[in-house]
């Protein structure tokens, strides 16, 4: 039922084919996916997030074969507990993420960091400078610093395949979860890999509880006493420092000594490459690509800087190597004498937004003062002249047939025509997007997941200050589970006047189709109890009510009844996102133009099809003035036809 | 290993388009047909926003030696792929030069301000001579129009693969094609995947060739 290969553009790997040496290319997540295999992990679990997903995907789909128990988890949090139980059993596990997950698991984290661990557990969270693929640009390697825990950074494919080898061997060997940090740019970009031997899996999964309270190996698992555990915690990172003293995952490339020292960790580490290698640099400049960021290795650091006093440092959003390496230089000032440095506090290295080749050569030229042109200047200056006109911009949309177009025109609609200025909380999703023209900009407030509705909790709550505007949150499927279910219960005990809308689009769409508890079938494509997000809302005392957003008169008039209901209601609008396996390639509908009867400007609708609704199926042809269909990419949901005035928009049912 | 020998090193190859047009698709298919070919690959991709509208690009970094970075500094691209005729602007105006070489499907998708009204599509004559200003050889093929031939228009992508086989400045080659989808698609997708592949070597070959 579920594709799990869909993200990959329908693209699949077999990680498990191929023999030790052999060579592949991989998509970094893939590396990933394989590097835990052949460390032997057993329970993989986490919760859909670019650019994490495709590393629990890739292990879902071998999960049988190689005897894995893999799992999305409800949420991050929950996840890495999943993980803890089976390293607590004595088995390799890991928890995987995008970075806003390890602000959702930093509460168990913290704990977790203070207990300690037993059979080697890692924790791979994927960034995302930039915010390519996320509503923020956070970032979670501060918590290593702030958990004291072991941090790496692979800053290649085929690290980032060995470093999670290498992590379960350090988290075994100092009995604490070690995070394993990747970004966008490493986990959705492929490179060749050659695999390593997959290992024979004997381990017996047992939960060793009858020694002492303080017995690392054999007592209970907890963080008390927390004082002498913190103790411990900081004793077992001080044994990480050492062994990252002599980590092959520290490289240097470059004279001895550099007239400057490049200092980088992670995607970095390539761009840095590029820069060098444009410039012609390769005698001049030294470049130090670290893997274990945190803590760094003193003694390590201290051979490469006492080598120049002139020093680099590059890496994305805001300083972390940067700042660890000015501690360190500092401590060691006498040994090394002073430097002059060159990164982001100095202006250098941007503290926003991703890095990439030309960013880095234009510090390196700068600091070098070499003068370089990307492109010929009277070509620079044509293109950009030419692609004024020759490329017209993209804005985002939702696709053609999505529910979310049908769903958004009612809830729009029905707030102009309610009048008294209400708005939509949001949250993250495609639905997102509703902020912008595409969802007709219904939403007026987007946060961390689940937050819409905690916020709606606390705008129904300010009718006793005068407030009668009408709020509504709309939330995904996925996410109701994962972290609407608190606010929910909250605005209901409270009896918040709001209405929550569950945009139920069959599952967690924006990554590519993850099961979630809402359906029958689990990461694996085991069958499993769905849990109706209707009847929870009932039980919890919600005036629930259910619709086919494609069906625009039910449910403007469905959601109209609502709002002469005081209390909490939920409205679940029901339809399969377009991209969904089950929908893809079948039209429901043939759609066409009537030309003789579309009027074009002249109609009264003011182009309502191409100018509001903005279908991408749709098209305007401005020499005839008529709308019409673009049949590549129309997929026949016919929600245009519905809302035509005057019926030239016609569909016919698909036998 | 590496007998194989490149124009530059890193060859620089950039595939465009728009979402949903099977962007990704392609540039899995064309590194790995390199790949076996025993040269290092290197594929950038930006996707999350990919099926919702937006442009979508896949670098390419070809080479003998090693791993480059997933992004291609600007300027220093030497093929352009372009699945839409305007990306293939979008992508000159950035990673463009004048010894570029681009292969361009000629079928548009319109962005959301064209179908609006907003904005105004150009006219494909007026891309064709800017892309050709812009480039040292490129070529124009209606693949989505002949992919529709074959019942799917998502076939253009292939086509695309097949034509830059067609103009033969890389190893890419047919039996590693074949192997390739061998390995990545059920077996029933072969034959059809096989005949957009030679079709679209084929338009390379019926004169399609225009050099600026």
């Amino acid at each position: 039922m579920f594709n799990v290969q869909f993200l990959n553009g329908g693209y699949m790997t077999n990680i498990l084919e191929g023999a030790k040496g052999s060579r592949h290319l991989l998509m970094g997540n893939e590396a990933i996916a394989r590097g835990a295999l052949e460390a032997g992990v057993s329970v993989i679990a986490g919760y859909p997030g670019t650019p994490s997903s495709e590393i629990i995907e890739t292990l879902a789909n071998v999960s049988s074969q190689q005897n894995l128990y893999v799992e999305w988890s409800v949420n991050e949090k929950v996840a890495m507990e999943v993980a803890a139980a089976g390293s607590f059993a004595g088995l390799r596990t890991m928890a995987v993420m995008k970075q806003n997950g390890v602000n959702v698991g930093s509460d168990f984290l913290l704990h977790l960091a203070l207990t300690g661990t037993r059979g080697g557990m890692v924790l791979v969270h994927c960034d995302d400078p930039g915010a390519l693929s996320s509503a923020n640009e956070g970032e979670s390697r501060h918590f290593a610093r702030m958990l004291e825990i072991p941090l790496l950074e692979p800053g290649d494919f085929q690290e980032a395949k060995d470093m999670i080898k290498w992590a379960f061997k350090l988290s075994e060997a100092i009995h604490n979860v070690v995070m394993v940090r990747s970004v966008t740019r490493l986990s959705h970009a492929s490179g060749n890999v050659i695999f390593g031997a997959l290992p024979v899996k004997e381990k017996k999964a047992f939960f060793k509880h009858d020694g002492g309270l303080l017995d690392p190996l054999e007592g209970p698992m907890s963080s008390l006493p927390a004082p002498v555990r913190h103790g411990q915690q900081q004793e077992k990172l001080a044994r990480a420092m050492a062994e990252f003293e002599a980590s092959g995952f520290n490289t240097y490339s470059g004279p001895e000594p550099p007239e400057l020292l490049m200092i980088t960790s992670s995607a970095c580490n390539l761009y840095c490459k590029e820069a060098i290698s444009l410039l012609g640099l390769e005698d001049r400049v030294g470049l130090l690509k670290l893997g274990t960021t945190w803590p760094l290795p003193p003694d390590l650091m201290q051979t490469y800087l006492k080598m120049t006093d002139r020093i680099l440092i590059v890496e994305e959003v805001i300083s972390f190597l940067e700042d660890n390496v000015k501690i360190i230089a500092a401590e060691l000032a006498s040994k090394i004498g002073s430097k002059i440095f060159y990164g982001k506090r100095e202006g250098f290295i941007p503290s926003t937004n991703e890095m990439n080749p030309d960013l880095v050569l234009a510090a390196l030229a700068k600091i070098m003062e070499i003068n370089y042109e990307a492109t010929p200047p009277a070509y620079a200056r044509r293109s950009q002249e030419l692609v004024v006109s020759g490329a017209p911009g993209r804005d985002l949309t939702f696709c053609a047939g999505c529910p979310h177009r049908a769903s958004f025109w009612t809830l729009h609609n029905v707030l102009q025509l309610d009048g008294r200025q209400g708005f939509g909380c949001g949250d993250i999703g495609c639905y997102s997007m509703a902020v912008l023209p595409t969802g007709f900009s219904t939403l007026k407030t987007l946060h961390a997941m689940g937050s819409g509705v905690g916020l709606a909790s606390g705008f129904g709550k300010l009718g006793q200050f005068g407030m009668d505007q009408p709020v509504l949150a709309t939330v995904g499927d996925s996410t109701f589970f994962h972290a609407v279910l608190p606010a929910l219960i909250n605005a209901v005990h409270h009896q918040s006047d709001i209405t929550i809308v569950v945009l139920d689009n069959s599952g967690t769409a924006m990554t590519g189709f993850q099961s979630h508890p809402g359906l029958p079938v689990d990461a694996a494509g085991n069958e499993v109890p769905a849990i109706d997000i209707a009847a929870v809302c009932q039980a919890m005392g919600a005036t629930v009510r259910i619709s086919d957003p494609f069906d625009i008169d039910h449910t403007q008039q469905t959601l109209l009844e609502l709002f002469e209901i005081k209390g909490l209601k939920v409205l679940v609008l029901k339809q399969a996102c377009a991209l969904s396996p089950q929908k893809k390639g079948k039209k429901m509908f043939d759609v066409s133009v009537d030309e003789n009867i579309c009027l074009g400007q002249n109609c009264g609708c003011n182009q309502l099809c191409t100018r509001i609704f903005k279908c991408p199926g749709l098209k305007w042809n401005p020499e005839q003035q008529v709308s019409g269909i673009d049949e590549v990419i129309c997929v026949g949901c016919g929600v245009c036809a519905s809302i035509c005035p005057s019926g030239a928009i016609q569909r016919k049912e698909v036998a | 290993m590496n007998h194989v020998s490149l124009p530059y090193d890193p060859y620089n190859i950039i595939i465009t388009g728009v979402g949903g047009q099977g962007n990704v698709m392609a540039s899995r298919v064309v590194g790995n047909m390199l790949s076996r070919q025993g040269l290092q690959v290197t594929i950038g991709e930006t996707f999350g926003a990919s099926q919702r509208g937006g442009s979508v690009m896949s670098h390419l970094r070809i080479s003998t030696g090693s791993s480059w970075s997933p992004q291609i500094p600007k300027g220093r691209c030497h093929l352009v792929i372009s699945l839409e005729p305007t990306e293939a602007m979008r992508v000159l105006a950035s990673y463009g030069n004048p010894t570029v070489k681009v292969l361009c499907n000629t079928r548009p998708v319109h962005a959301i301000g064209v179908i609006s009204g907003d904005q105004q599509y150009p006219p494909l004559e007026d891309i064709k001579s800017w892309v050709s200003e812009l480039s040292e050889a490129c070529w124009f093929l209606e693949a989505t129009a002949k992919a529709m031939e074959l019942g799917n228009p998502i076939l253009g992508n292939i086509m695309m693969i097949g034509a830059a086989a067609g103009i033969g400045v890389l190893p890419l080659a047919r039996q590693d094609f074949e192997a390739v989808i061998s390995e990545a698609m059920p077996a029933d997708k072969l034959a059809l995947n096989l005949t957009a592949y030679d079709l679209g070597a084929q338009m390379i070959g019926d004169g399609n060739k225009e050099v600026g």
